[in-house]
């Protein structure tokens, strides 16, 4: 713990870490400065004057340093005028005065300048109601301006600065927060200030504009309403608005968010998710959410939505009761008992996992999880510790990220390991490409697309980048699924599961390793017992198939195939997908605002999320379904309530521990204080009070036997002259259902592309741009090239999920009639 | 006490009436047929006002929604364009409703209301045979334009009308 510094502020002794800001330091004491620059997580920079209070200082003699006493107490000197709170530094023996008439005037007089050109237009801003400039023109403002209110200047309203935000000239106050937190926080420096004086304004100076995947964060810390969302926009007045707490499900970092709902006449008179916001979690998101958590709830809305069971007759799917569904697809299922499979993603919460890895159990069919990446038995043996936060990861610390572009992949760890570099922890990033942590790594090993496990085993040799691992304080290793498939995938995760127990790097907190999933709860799922399967294709040929929270038609060809051939295809889904077209059995679930549910991040944090809105039509928890379902098979699952079933799998699977509900529930201290009354500290982001979930121990922690499997070794795919590599890797924003769906994403989704080197595609003959034909296992698809410079040569790059199915690298070959 | 005393005293009570019969005015309205005014202030059936020029003064705030003690408002609103313009500025009131069966016609909307744009009128006459007609719309609540043209939404020339709130005298009466 750094050392403590005494100080007294309003009279009021006070004691907060060294090198903490007087403004931070009175919040912690509960004092209350103004502040509308300044914000907890960006450094320092006085801009705005509103902070400024007395502060006298301890004399000291000049010849001897002692304090100077006066009737046994320091003698203090107070500065001739106001200084700012926020840029000075704690120190012992400071007295701080914030409410004498000296500061009371300064601080008056800064809102009054502040309110020379602002428009006051509150009733139509959507910042009205929870904004800090109008609560602390109420708290210390003037309440008559001496300005001529005909003055005031009039600028543009509503300018884009990306398809996401609007700025708001005349509103801006010119704090820069928005600036900083792009700048310092999340590392792209994408806004900026044009012009000067009276003329400042905030602009946008990337193509496209606002380009950062974190740009709903700067509305959240906007003291004002210059900046606000396009999908917010007069949505409704913030008091208006309910507030459940979710967990995001669109990565496996697990942010943890809250819905605000309110009832609309537009909607028919249903309750909807107007927003999304995200609530404090320093140890998962801190304060902050990405683009595609905050934006692509829209997925769970709609006309395509399913709200009703319907059965396949005479070729059609025809509407039907629950219990004629449910009672058709048990028969089939158990008329094809041998072929039983039950095929679910990550998209699906611990409660309908464990219901239907019990079916399967039960029935006697397989568990397969609906994933291109494998190890999760891994991360459950040498998972990072409970206690871990990345926040906490500095000086002397490694991390290490392996096949995996978090940006692209999970956002908010990039954000938090990119910050953990800041603080001084040696990052590592190895990656066949130039990703965009590369700009702050200490060390990159470009290793070539086959090379992770040689990459890895090259950590036992001896080398600088090496020792700098093996000596660090804590080291935790990020590997993900870029170029690799389910095997190769599994096989990077021994290979640093062994690093990392060999370094002694295993069962503790900030030590261990962490997926990069594709899916929010494919760790959970892994800890239920679902494993994934290296070829899909051939698990699903002819078999009976229940599927659950996926889309294997509409993402592969070769899948739709295999489940043309397939006895009989049940699924349960939220939405209208090209599988529920192929079902035999449609059954309709609930999305995760409807419901009540569990999920295990990356970091094996269980957190739970509530119901916020009506389910629609007659749609039900999945867990319920496969409660069903089992009962109309013959056996017995439990499906009343999210509750009893997370009771049974934490009595069940080992790694849960008799977790329950409550646990989840607990909240601690958080620092900064963010989301009460006072917005104009750490901006609109909710307060944590519905729990921060609870890390599951790996079995390195618990005190277990940690028996790492062998690592495969595979052979290298070499192609051959006319032959190139092509190789997977995962992106935000993709044509997944919840992206896709969610429509408001939609220019930044973009098109299909084959990346490729610039001499690859002269060797192949394209150009940028062309159109080409690539064939591999069967796929084959036409994409346009885009030339990258950064993907190594030989080598074509396919984003997963963005039309061409690929899993694993594969041998291609390029060339062919192109159609169009 | 005379015999004739209870006549004396019956007939000077009569005389008070024939006298108020015959010189003062009568203070029975023959309601419905005859309707009282009614005072400056009184608070009766909201109306939504609208500009000279037929636009909206309702910018979908919600303040008075907000102010409402009984809760009986509504607001939703949604995005002006020049093509469409219902008010000026940005922002219009695209749902409004006022359960009259909940307001307690107290006027704290009208006093809410940064355009001066609810205000409760004379029309006190309201009945209802469902709950549902108790709710009044938009449709109802607008106040009823001079002439077709100055109906809303409409087209207008871009860039005029682009401040929400416009500046007010202190409204004294």
């Amino acid at each position: 713990m750094s050392k403590q510094v005494n100080l007294t502020i309003n009279g009021k002794q006070v004691t907060a870490p060294e090198g903490m800001t007087v403004a931070d330091a009175a919040k912690l004491a509960g004092i209350d400065i103004p502040v509308f620059c300044h914000h907890p997580k960006l450094e320092p920079v006085g801009m705005c004057r509103m902070c400024l209070v007395e502060i006298g200082r301890p004399m000291r003699d000049r010849n001897t340093g002692q304090f100077v006493m006066e009737n046994g107490q320091p003698k203090i000197q107070f500065m001739p005028k106001l200084e700012t709170a926020c840029t000075n530094r704690v120190e012992e023996g400071l007295v701080v005065l914030t409410t004498t008439e000296k500061a009371v005037d300064g601080q008056r007089g800064t809102v009054e300048f502040l309110l020379t050109s602002h428009p006051l237009d509150c009733p139509i801003c959507d910042k009205g109601g929870e904004c800090p400039l109008q609560n602390l023109t109420m708290a210390h403002g003037p309440g008559k301006s001496r300005f001529n209110y005909n003055e005031k200047q009039h600028l543009d309203k509503m300018i884009p600065l990306g398809e996401l935000i609007y700025l708001d000239r005349e509103r801006c106050i010119q704090c820069a927060r928005c600036i900083r937190f792009q700048d310092e926080v999340a590392g792209e420096a994408v806004l900026g200030f044009d012009d000067r004086g009276r003329y400042t304004q905030i602009i946008s100076v990337s193509d496209p504009g606002f380009d950062s995947v974190f740009s709903g964060n700067t509305t959240d810390i906007c003291p004002v309403g210059a900046l606000t969302t396009t999908d917010f926009r007069f949505g409704a007045r913030p008091w208006e608005l309910d507030a459940q707490a979710s967990i995001c499900t669109q990565c496996p970092v697990g942010c943890n968010t809250t819905l605000n709902i309110r009832r609309e006449a537009k909607a028919g008179g249903e309750v909807v998710v107007k927003r999304v916001m995200p609530r404090q979690n320093e140890e998962v998101n801190e304060i902050w959410l990405c683009d595609k958590g905050r934006f692509t709830y829209h997925y769970t809305e709609g006309k395509e939505r399913l709200t009703k069971p319907m059965v396949r007759r005479d070729g059609k799917l025809a509407r039907a009761s629950w219990d004629a569904a449910t009672k058709f697809a048990a028969e089939k299922f158990n008329a094809h008992k041998k072929d039983f499979v039950v095929l679910a993603s990550g998209r699906l919460s611990n409660e309908d996992l464990f219901n239907l890895k019990s079916l399967a159990d039960t029935a006697g069919g397989e568990a397969i999880l609906y994933s291109d990446m494998g190890g999760g038995e891994l991360t459950q043996l040498v998972g990072v510790g409970a206690g871990t936060n990345l926040g906490r990861m500095g000086k002397g610390d490694a991390i290490l990220v392996i096949a995996s572009d978090l940006y692209e992949e999970a956002p908010i760890w990039w954000l938090r390991v990119k910050q953990a570099a800041d603080r001084g922890a040696t990052l590592i990033v190895a990656n066949p490409r130039t990703t965009k942590l590369d700009r702050f790594a200490k060390y990159h090993i470009h290793y070539a697309y086959g090379d992770e496990i040689k990459t890895i085993h090259d950590f036992g040799k001896k080398s600088r980048i090496s020792d700098e691992f093996a000596k660090a304080k804590n080291a935790v290793i990020f590997y993900g699924s870029e170029g690799l498939g389910v095997n190769g995938t599994s096989a990077l995760a021994s290979a640093c599961a062994v690093l990392l127990k060999e370094s002694g790097h295993a069962g503790n907190a900030n030590n261990g390793l962490i997926g990069v999933w594709q899916r929010a709860n494919d760790q959970g799922a892994f800890e239920i017992g679902f494993r994934p399967v290296p070829n899909l294709e051939k698990a699903l040929k002819g078999k009976a198939v229940y599927i659950a929270g996926a889309d294997p038609v509409g993402d592969d060809p070769n899948l739709a195939k295999a489940l043309e051939s397939a006895k009989f295809v049940a699924v349960q889904e939220l939405r209208e997908t090209a599988t529920t077209e192929i079902a035999d059995v449609v059954l309709p679930a609930q999305a995760f605002t409807e419901r009540e549910g569990t999920f295990v991040s990356g970091e094996r944090r269980v957190q739970r999320y509530h119901a916020a809105v009506a389910p629609k039509g007659d749609s039900k928890p999945d867990y319920a379904i496969t409660a069903m379902l089992a009962k109309q098979m013959g056996v017995i699952l439990q499906g009343t309530s999210a509750t009893v079933v997370f009771d049974i799998l934490s009595n069940s699977v080992e790694a849960f521990n008799e977790l329950s509900y409550d646990a989840l529930a607990q909240v601690r201290e958080q620092w900064p204080i963010v989301g009460r009354s006072d917005m104009y500290y750490g901006g609109t982001t909710y307060e944590n009070t519905k729990g921060m979930g609870v890390q599951l121990l790996p079995m390195a922690q618990a005190g277990g036997t940690v028996r790492i499997p062998k690592v495969r070794k595979e052979a290298a795919l070499r192609p051959k002259e006319k032959e190139l590599l092509a190789v997977p890797a995962n992106k935000l924003y993709d044509l997944g259902v919840t992206v896709r769906t969610a429509g408001f994403l939609d220019g930044r989704i973009g098109e299909m592309m084959i990346s490729m080197h610039p001499s690859t595609a002269k060797k192949f003959g394209v150009e940028d741009g062309r159109k080409v034909k690539i064939s591999f296992d069967g796929v084959s698809a036409e994409a346009p090239v885009r030339l990258d410079e950064t993907v190594a040569s030989g080598v074509a790059l396919i984003r997963r999920g963005m039309g061409i199915a690929i899993h694993e690298p594969v041998i291609a070959k390029i060339g062919g009639r192109v159609k169009s | 006490m005379g015999v004739f005393d209870p006549i004396i005293e019956l007939s000077k009570g009569l005389g008070e009436t024939l006298r108020s019969f015959l010189t003062e005015k009568t203070v029975t309205y023959q309601y419905p047929e005859e309707k009282r005014p009614v005072r400056p202030r009184f608070r009766g059936r909201h109306v939504l006002k609208r500009y000279d020029n037929g636009l909206e003064k309702c910018i979908g705030c919600s303040l008075c929604a907000a102010a409402c003690p009984a809760d009986a408002i509504f607001v939703e609103a949604s995005e002006n364009t020049d093509d469409k313009r219902f008010s000026p500025g940005e922002r219009y009131a695209s749902t409004y409703e006022i359960n009259m069966l909940r307001c307690i016609y107290c006027g704290f909307c009208e006093d809410a209301c940064p355009t001066e744009a609810i205000v409760l009128g004379d029309n006190y006459e309201l009945s209802f045979t469902s709950r549902e007609q108790a709710i009044y719309g938009k449709d109802m609540l607008l106040e009823p334009v001079a002439s077709e043209n100055m109906l809303t939404p409409r087209k207008v020339e871009v860039g005029i009308y682009t401040r929400s709130v416009p500046e007010m005298q202190d409204p004294r009466d």
